[in-house]
């Protein structure tokens, strides 16, 4: 029984039953957004400060104390430039691609749960919901590039199809791990299942579904799609304006919503002690953040043959016998202590990475068993 | 079904992030594979050797300096050694002491500026840029603490050094060499042996050792092949022939043998630079030289190890107060022609790191 | 060279740019905050004395572009008179070689860098104007005299020690140092 739930309830009594209806989801859809929007603005913030730092230099700070008011000019600088759109690109796919990039980064909000009854809509099948709408970013991406009229774009374009696509599958496999263990799909019930966080129980699973999430988003070192010193920007070369301003933004909201994610299925989501538990989602989405930007700012990218070799190849497998241990672990360990699955499952890890990483060689630009 | 494919030509023009410069490339592409290169360069052409015939011989060191604009203190040096080999001028010691210095700061500088700009193509976005900025900007405090300008320093003259060094100069350079091993053992933890570099680079656009000599290569791209070849060495100049030091030699010929022989190179530098301060006399800075040299009538070709290769300057004179031919060779035009061979059958990534691998100004390869 | 394939290699260097962050930035906050420049500097501009110069001409024969016009007429006292000195510093390259070839010491660089014009005519800068003033002091370049009594320059290597260093804060702005002219 969500918090909306109960509102739509309370209404249903003084009001007629379809404005009891609509009332509720435009609320809750208000507010959601204006958080996610506002965590996205933090968000671009908070990875210019912090890549400067890394850096040894300061970030912006000349507008506003510190520098907050930097991704608003950034934003209103996008909103009043041109809209330039080349002659001979295909003009409905051209407008129609930044659209489809940037929704479904929205509508995975729906599911996160931000407190204890505080979410949009208890999905009981929140995680398949999850991962479908991920995935139709790449195909508004492939739009964008394809439909550009632009080598560089067309590039990138087909790189970007080749690297979401690897990466759903290890991603998948290790979110089923957690399901495994937790015996639902709905979000409430993984985070309320989490006495332990799942980072503890299920290390590797972690680490895939980590790996998994920063090529999805496009970050180093997977960023080759808009690898600024080869293809100059890639996908979203020829566009200028409000569509560039929905490319950008998407980029960050699908970093701040696959962090949500993060937050929600291993770190045990909202629950912590002695306050309210949307401060603790967001200081985990937050230091979630700190490791992607860490990542970014000191490791070169992979080139997009390596990329897929380590998906396919590293990836891929170990989520596989990853999902055998675990499905082994619930079947007998899991009524005695749990701290005995934590041990066993650190072990496990570490022997399993060692081993596979064992059998690639890297050299001659091939990294292959 | 058959499916055709056919290839496309990518024009990588000169306005781009990673050319280091305005250069030019016409790439044919089969899918992600480069099957064919076509550099076009020109468009930073001055006419500098041109320019050259006009200008007295003072007057042409200030043009050397926007040659290789990264590494100027080399140009001036070979430009006057050149010189002062065809009109037969004796240099001091104390100057001779003061250009080994220079030089080799500024070998170390320009090899902090190539390893920084390779990374920053394979996507580190400028953090090893700047970190190893850090430390080229100390010592472009030292040469505007000598000679008053940061990139354009006409330091070098006919003869010897313009002037002499301000007192605080030799306690600060000293801190600099002492501090400088720890910088370079940070970036090794930093890059050498992190795994995503590893699988970019090693293995990958190998030039094998005959192709390196038989297309004139010079410099790291030369050493990197396995060919040990070091005009320090080999023919030296100066007085070179009075320091210790070893000359780092890769084996394969890859981006990572370049990558490393350079920051070896980095190291042997703060070898020579200890041994130099420890040895530097009193004394005069220049010898005298008359405003207006006249050298007698001949030819000369100075050369020398600049950090991207061979530096060399050849010069004809008919005795008037102005060369009859100046022309530069620059050592990484040459260098270029290698990519051909180097990049064909890779991929468009591996030619962007190639050309980074290079390490090409374009200054001295369109003078 | 060992390799380590397990991703030691990578942690290894993201433990490296982590400890960067409790080093303080090197970022000087200009134009809040300007660095004392080099006793030497060669300025983007020339400073001209009057009373020492003889009208020879050796700076304007020095300069490779060619960028110094002089015309004088012959004076009372069987001397040259200065009628007109104009330096294009457009064109100039600020190289130095006229500065060295003056023999009578009554042609300096400038030290300031910050010269620039809306104009390229306002960049010709003529007799009146090269001569020293509040806003036109020379450097040291090829002057030992001056230069023994312009402060020390401002060194990034001795960037954590108060004197004659960049002591910066941590964020925001530091107090002013240096001369800005």
């Amino acid at each position: 029984m969500t918090l909306l739930e109960q509102f739509r309830l309370w209404l249903g009594g003084i009001w007629p039953e379809w404005a009891a209806y609509i009332v509720p989801a435009i609320v809750g859809i208000v507010v959601v957004l204006g958080f996610v929007l506002t965590l996205v603005i933090v968000f671009i913030w908070y990875e210019r400060r912090l890549m400067g730092r890394f850096q040894i230099r300061l970030g912006p700070n000349r507008l506003g104390p510190e520098g907050i008011f930097q991704p608003i000019a950034t934003a209103v600088k996008i909103l009043l430039k041109e809209d330039i759109v080349p002659a001979k690109s295909d003009k409905v796919i051209h407008w129609l691609a930044p659209v489809i990039v940037f929704v479904p980064v929205l509508m995975i909000f729906a599911v996160v749960p931000f407190g204890e009854r505080a979410i949009l809509t208890d999905l009981n099948v929140g995680v398949v919901y999850v991962v479908a709408i991920s995935s139709i970013s790449a195909v508004g991406i492939y739009m964008a590039g394809w439909a550009s009229n632009n080598k560089y774009a067309l590039i990138s374009a087909l790189r970007a199809v080749a690297q979401m696509v690897s990466y759903e599958l290890p991603m998948v496999l290790a979110i089923l791990g957690v399901v495994l263990m937790s015996g639902s799909l709905s979000m409430t019930q993984i985070v309320a299942s989490q006495k332990i966080p799942f980072l503890l129980l299920q290390p590797l699973g972690f680490v895939i579904f980590f790996l998994g999430t920063v090529a999805e988003i496009n970050r180093s070192p997977f960023d080759l799609l808009e690898a600024d010193s080869e293809i100059v920007a890639g996908y979203h070369i020829e566009y200028s304006g409000m569509k560039f301003a929905m490319f950008y933004l998407g980029e960050y909201g699908h970093a701040l919503a696959y962090s949500c994610i993060i937050a929600t299925l291993f770190l045990s989501g909202w629950q912590g002690p002695l306050s309210p538990p949307i401060i603790w989602l967001v200081i985990k989405v937050m230091a979630v953040f700190f490791v992607i930007v860490w990542m970014r700012s000191t490791l070169p990218r992979l080139r997009v043959d390596q990329l897929m070799a380590f998906a396919w190849k590293g990836l891929l497998p170990m989520a596989i016998i990853n999902l055998f241990i675990v499905a082994a672990e619930v079947l007998w360990l899991s009524e005695i202590m749990p701290w005995l699955m934590v041990a066993v499952n650190f072990v496990f890890a570490g022997v399993l990475v060692l081993l596979w990483s064992k059998l690639f060689t890297l050299g001659g630009g091939r990294v292959e068993v | 079904m058959a499916i055709k494919t056919e290839s496309f030509i990518l024009n990588m023009g000169p306005q781009h992030p990673s050319t280091h410069g305005v250069f030019r490339m016409r790439v044919t592409l089969d899918g992600e594979v480069v099957v064919d290169v076509e550099p076009v360069i020109g468009y930073l052409h001055r006419g500098i050797e041109k320019l050259g015939e006009t200008r007295t011989y003072t007057q042409i060191i200030p043009l050397t300096d926007r040659l290789d604009y990264v590494a100027s203190m080399t140009n001036n040096f070979a430009y006057v050694l050149a010189v002062e080999k065809l009109a037969g001028i004796e240099v001091p010691e104390r100057a001779e002491y003061l250009r080994i210095i220079m030089a080799e700061t500024m070998r170390i500088a320009s090899h902090l500026m190539a390893v920084g700009f390779f990374l920053n193509d394979l996507g580190a976005l400028m953090t090893p840029v700047l970190y190893m900025w850090r430390e080229r900007e100390k010592l472009l405090d030292l040469y505007e603490m000598v000679c008053g300008q940061r990139l354009t320093y006409n330091y070098m003259r006919i003869g010897g050094v313009s002037q002499d060094v301000p007192e605080e100069f030799l306690p600060a350079l000293k801190k600099f060499v002492a501090e400088m091993p720890g910088f370079i053992d940070e970036y090794d933890q930093l890059l050498s042996q992190n795994e995503v570099l590893l699988a970019r680079t090693k293995g990958v656009c190998i030039l094998p050792r005959d192709t390196a000599i038989n297309t004139a290569a010079s410099g790291p791209v030369l050493r990197a092949s396995g060919v040990k070849w070091d005009l320090r060495k080999a023919d030296p100049y100066s007085i070179y022939d009075r320091f210790d030091f070893d000359v780092p030699v890769g084996s394969v010929g890859d981006n990572y043998d370049r990558y490393w022989v350079r920051m070896q190179e980095m190291r042997q530098s703060v070898r020579i630079l200890e041994q130099a301060i420890a040895q530097l006399p009193e004394g005069e800075v220049c010898a005298k030289v008359p405003q207006l040299l006249r050298p007698p009538v001949g030819e000369v070709y100075g050369h020398i190890e600049a950090p991207k290769g061979e530096l060399g300057f050849y010069l004809v004179s008919d005795n008037s107060i102005a060369p009859y031919r100046f022309h530069i060779r620059p050592p990484t035009l040459i260098n270029l022609t290698a990519l051909k061979d180097m990049v064909i059958g890779w991929k468009v990534a591996d030619l962007i790191i190639t050309f980074g691998s290079i390490d090409v100004c374009l200054g001295e390869i369109d003078r | 060279m060992k390799f380590e394939r397990y991703g030691i290699g990578v942690a290894k260097g993201m433990a490296v740019t982590f400890k960067h962050l409790f080093r303080p930035p090197i970022t000087v906050q200009y134009p809040e905050e300007k660095l004392i420049v080099s006793r030497r500097i060669r300025g983007n501009e020339l400073v001209w004395y009057p009373d020492r110069c003889t009208g020879c001409a050796t700076c304007a024969k020095s300069c490779p572009q060619g960028n110094i016009e002089i015309v004088t007429h012959v004076g009372s006292e069987n001397n040259y008179v200065v009628d007109k000195f104009e330096v294009d510093t457009g064109r100039c390259m600020f190289c130095g070689l006229c500065v060295e070839a003056c023999p009578f010491d009554a042609l300096a660089m400038g030290i300031s860098y910050e010269r620039a014009q809306h104009r390229r005519k306002q960049l010709v800068l003529s007799k009146e104007e090269l001569q020293l003033s509040d806003v036109r002091q020379p450097s040291g370049y090829a002057r030992p005299r001056i230069e023994a009594s312009l402060p020390k320059q401002s060194l990034l290597i001795y960037w954590d020690k108060e004197d004659g260093g960049q002591k910066l804060s941590w964020l925001g702005l530091s107090k002013k140092r240096g001369r800005g002219v």
